[in-house]
């Protein structure tokens, strides 16, 4: 058991509790967008524990995921945050001239 | 497998791994969501890095390197972007606590441009407590 080993796994317990704590924001969050938040540092801590997964066995099978994650991370939170966030709200910077009852569900652009 | 390298990738990756530790006692414990983005975003730019240098550290492998530059590169340019669109639409849905403000200049400039926060969109508008019912 050399060095960097005990130093991973000393990460690894880091990343299990960074874990647990955010899927505790994620169950509790009281908005669309706290979860959305919690689901960018989700994908921050699945990062990190290939790499170290990467790290400790000494291959290169991870690295492509890691790539694909970083990419799809991105896009779930800005497609979230785009479209569906803005539902779940009774108050909201408006244009007050277009009748803010129902006409800005149809998606025009603000 | 030089193991003087392999050390130091793993203090790298430990200290990326106490990055996500410290944003996950962020999001539990901070009030709104612009406070929670505050803490968010560090294991997603500075851990991020962390965890890519102790990993090129530790492979020495230059295809991995390569790849591993370009998911750096990748989330440095769209982190931004995505906390960008969360925190403005936190903002424009009224899910900021403005008891914690010191300053909404934002609020100034939009009510210059014709804006005004409109109440009472929805037919239930149980959010007297600035707390959404989903």
């Amino acid at each position: 058991m050399s060095v960097a080993s005990v130093i991973i796994m000393i990460g690894v317990c880091f990343l299990a509790g960074a874990m647990v704590m955010t899927l505790i924001r994620m169950s509790r969050g009281p908005s669309t967008l706290d979860r959305v938040v919690a689901a960018d540092v989700v994908v921050a801590v699945v990062i990190a524990a290939l790499a170290m997964e990467a790290s400790m066995n000494h291959h290169t099978t991870t690295i492509p995921i890691m790539l694909v994650l970083s990419l799809l991370g991105f896009a779930g939170s800005l497609s979230m945050a785009r479209f569906v966030a803005d539902r779940d709200k009774a108050k909201k910077w408006d244009v007050p001239s277009s009748s803010p009852t129902k006409s800005e569900r149809g998606g025009s652009g603000t | 497998m030089n193991p003087v390298l392999d050390t130091i990738g793993a203090v790298f990756l430990l200290l990326g791994a106490m990055l996500c530790f410290a944003a996950s006692v962020g999001l539990v414990r901070f009030p709104d969501v612009l406070t929670r983005m505050h803490a968010a975003t560090k294991p997603q730019t500075l851990g991020l890095l962390f965890v890519v240098a102790g990993v090129a550290f530790s492979l020495q492998n230059f295809q991995a390197l390569g790849i591993l530059l370009l998911v750096a590169i990748l989330q440095l340019l769209t982190a931004p972007v995505a906390a960008h669109m969360v925190s403005r639409t936190a903002y424009r849905t009224g899910q900021v606590r403005e008891d914690l403000l010191t300053e909404d200049d934002l609020a100034d400039d939009l009510a210059a441009a014709g804006f005004q926060l409109v109440t009472g969109d929805e037919d239930e508008a149980d959010g007297e407590d600035g707390r959404p019912s989903v």
